[in-house]
């Protein structure tokens, strides 16, 4: 004896069908969270990053003690905050003598860990401390572009998975269309050292030049800071060629408003919005009406019905 | 120029060819210098993106990105295909196509247009006013239930097929993702009642059953959140004070006169109740002098019936005969 249960209401229904697996997946979300222990430096680069991501990111304001993704047992907290907030990537933050101001990004697959890196912040400045022309801020949510300086980040392992990682973390969602006039912000990451990577937020100004292509000028805006790597756990194979398993390319489009039939062919359908009539602002003919009609007076005063025929003759 | 490598779909450069050919001095020059490299890069993306064929909007030129070069992880496992549903597979085998329905058709009883589903709608079981008597219908048989109990028995057939084709879903681990399925019952094993649901009060009293089995009668067992305190079904005995004084009204005395009243009264023929009889007494004496001054005010006429108690008469005072020391 089985029962079908259902949610009794269509916005929980909804909520839960956002939540299904799809076959082509839009933006990942972030969660960012404490450990046990947290520095001044490292509450500000949390809000920064929260900042950064803040349409799909949500932030824990709470410490979690039992947060430890690098051992057995302590990834169970993660998973669970995944699967309640359907969060894929995460920001953990945590403080120790050991290991100061230590940042762990981590990702899920299937709400189960992934993988993880470790970095430590140094030299970090905030959006605060940078003067710059407010004009060009950065609006929130606009697709970043990326620059990864340096050799590093293909000969080293931890450099690659560290570019991996914050591909996936900033990203935002795939388009397929972008505007190009709202290209305003740039990632910077420089390979230093094979341990280092200087990481830092541009606004993009576009400066006109000969051809359509515009030259570019950077101005550095956002937080600044170094990446120290420390530890990193690479995914499990099997996992892995699951994961990057993509969506089977065999859905063909089907055309809409088309039809076809023998005796008509192939038949169309357009439709129309309506005419605004009403709101259409017409052209402002006001000035020279009003000009011809003051000097149609004044001529009028002046002289003879004459002159007037004078006038229409000209047109 | 070393060869940039550029993923369109991520709007990305990466430059593998540069190094730093000598450590940067001081912090300033790095970041001039990852400042001065990065104008180079995004340049170079610009000049790919710019060039793209590009559609012309009020906001701005849009043009349309290749996908990613670069591959991610997905965040969740790729969906199952659903199975073919019971509905699915005949109309395959017998060649049923789908035809798409419009939300308005004619209804022949009335004569309009109505909706196909909702109110009001076409070919409604309340819309039949007489139903013709056929040859083989039977004389006792009331044809409006009929329909009714066909209708039921469509939707409960419909049901079945609906909850066969979710459990194939389940199986092939495709279930939707807002439906989930829950057993009601458990399997019948051995006999053939069905296993009966405990209630809530069952449970608390089993439970309170189980905890007054320790030793501290579940005094001091850890509770549930949510759950009662333990009902205390019997007496509480009330145990004398160790020291007191034997005045008056000391515990003990009072404990033992009743004790002893209970065997007297009850060894006793007397079937005097001495306690009731004072009290009557003392009632009649009150009903006496209340009249005796009733009567030097009122005058009347009517002469009051003069009631004769069958009952023993007490003796003046309270007897001795219950009374002990």
């Amino acid at each position: 004896m089985m029962r079908i249960k259902t949610p009794t209401k269509k916005r929980i229904k909804r909520e839960l069908d956002k939540r299904a697996p799809k076959l082509i997946e839009t933006g990942k979300k972030t969660l960012i969270l404490h450990g046990t222990k947290t520095s001044n430096v490292l509450n500000a680069v949390l809000a920064e990053i929260y900042h950064l991501k803040r349409d799909n990111a949500i932030k824990y304001t709470k410490k979690n003690d039992n947060v430890r993704p690098f051992e057995s047992g302590g990834e169970t907290s993660l998973e669970f905050f995944s699967l309640k907030t359907d969060c894929s990537l995460f920001v953990l933050g945590t403080h120790s003598k050991k290991r100061p101001n230590n940042l762990v990004l981590g990702r899920t697959y299937d709400h189960h860990l992934y993988d993880l890196v470790e970095v430590g912040v140094e030299n970090f400045k905030s959006t605060e401390s940078f003067s710059y022309d407010k004009k060009l801020a950065p609006h929130i949510g606009s697709k970043p572009l990326f620059a990864f300086i340096g050799e590093g980040f293909e000969s080293v392992e931890e450099l690659k998975h560290l570019k991996e990682v914050l591909l996936d973390l900033f990203r935002g969602e795939v388009v397929k269309n972008l505007n190009l006039a709202g290209i305003d912000r740039v990632y910077l990451c420089t390979a230093m050292s094979p341990t280092k990577v200087f990481f830092t937020q541009c606004a993009i100004r576009l400066k006109k030049s000969g051809t359509t292509v515009p030259r570019i000028e950077l101005v550095e805006v956002g937080p600044s800071m170094d990446f120290v790597v420390r530890r990193h756990r690479l995914p499990d194979e099997g996992v892995k060629k699951q994961a990057m398993k993509t969506a089977p390319e065999s859905t063909k489009k089907k055309e809409k408003n088309v039809k076809g039939d023998v005796i008509e062919g192939k038949v169309g359908k357009i439709y129309i919005p309506d005419q605004k009539v009403g709101s259409v602002p017409l052209p402002n003919r006001a000035k020279g009406v009003k000009r011809e009609r003051r000097e149609a007076k004044m001529n009028n005063e002046a002289h003879e019905p004459a002159e007037k025929k004078q006038k229409e003759d000209s047109d | 120029m070393a060869e940039y490598e550029i993923d369109l779909g991520n709007l990305m450069a990466f430059d593998p060819h540069h190094s730093f050919s000598s450590p940067p001095s001081s912090r300033e020059e790095l970041v001039k210098e990852s400042l001065e490299q990065g104008t180079k890069l995004v340049q170079a993306v610009a000049d790919t993106l710019f060039i793209l064929p590009s559609t012309e909007d009020p906001d701005g030129p849009i043009v349309t990105l290749p996908p990613p070069t670069t591959r991610l992880p997905r965040e969740k496992p790729l969906p199952k295909p659903k199975p073919p549903t019971r509905w699915e597979l005949f109309a395959k085998k017998k060649g049923i196509q789908k035809h798409k329905k419009d939300k308005v058709a004619f209804d022949e009883q009335t004569g309009t247009w109505k909706r196909r589903h909702g109110y009001d709608r076409v070919n409604d079981d309340k819309d039949v006013p007489i139903i013709e008597a056929k040859m083989n219908d039977e004389p006792g048989e009331d044809p409006f239930a009929k329909r009714r109990e066909e209708k039921k028995k469509r939707v409960d057939k419909q049901e079945k097929n609906r909850l066969h084709n979710l459990k194939q879903a389940a199986k092939s681990g495709a279930l939707p993702s807002h439906i989930q399925l829950a057993a009601t019952a458990l399997p019948i094993t051995g006999s053939q009642a069905a296993p009966k649901k405990v209630g809530k009060d069952e449970l608390q009293n089993v439970a309170g059953m189980a905890a007054s089995a320790t030793a501290s009668g579940g005094k001091f067992d850890k509770k549930l959140p949510g759950e009662k305190p333990t009902k205390h079904e019997k007496k509480y005995r009330k145990f004398l004070p160790a020291a007191e004084g034997s005045g008056m009204s000391s515990l003990e005395k009072q404990q033992t006169e009743k004790v002893l009243n209970k065997l007297i009264s009850k060894n006793s023929h007397e079937i005097l109740n001495v306690e009731k009889a004072v009290t009557m007494y003392n009632v009649k004496e009150e009903k006496k002098r209340r009249s005796q001054k009733g009567k030097s005010f009122s005058s009347s006429s009517k002469l009051k019936p003069n009631k004769k108690s069958f009952k023993k008469m007490p003796k003046k005072g309270s007897s001795n005969k219950g009374k002990s020391k």
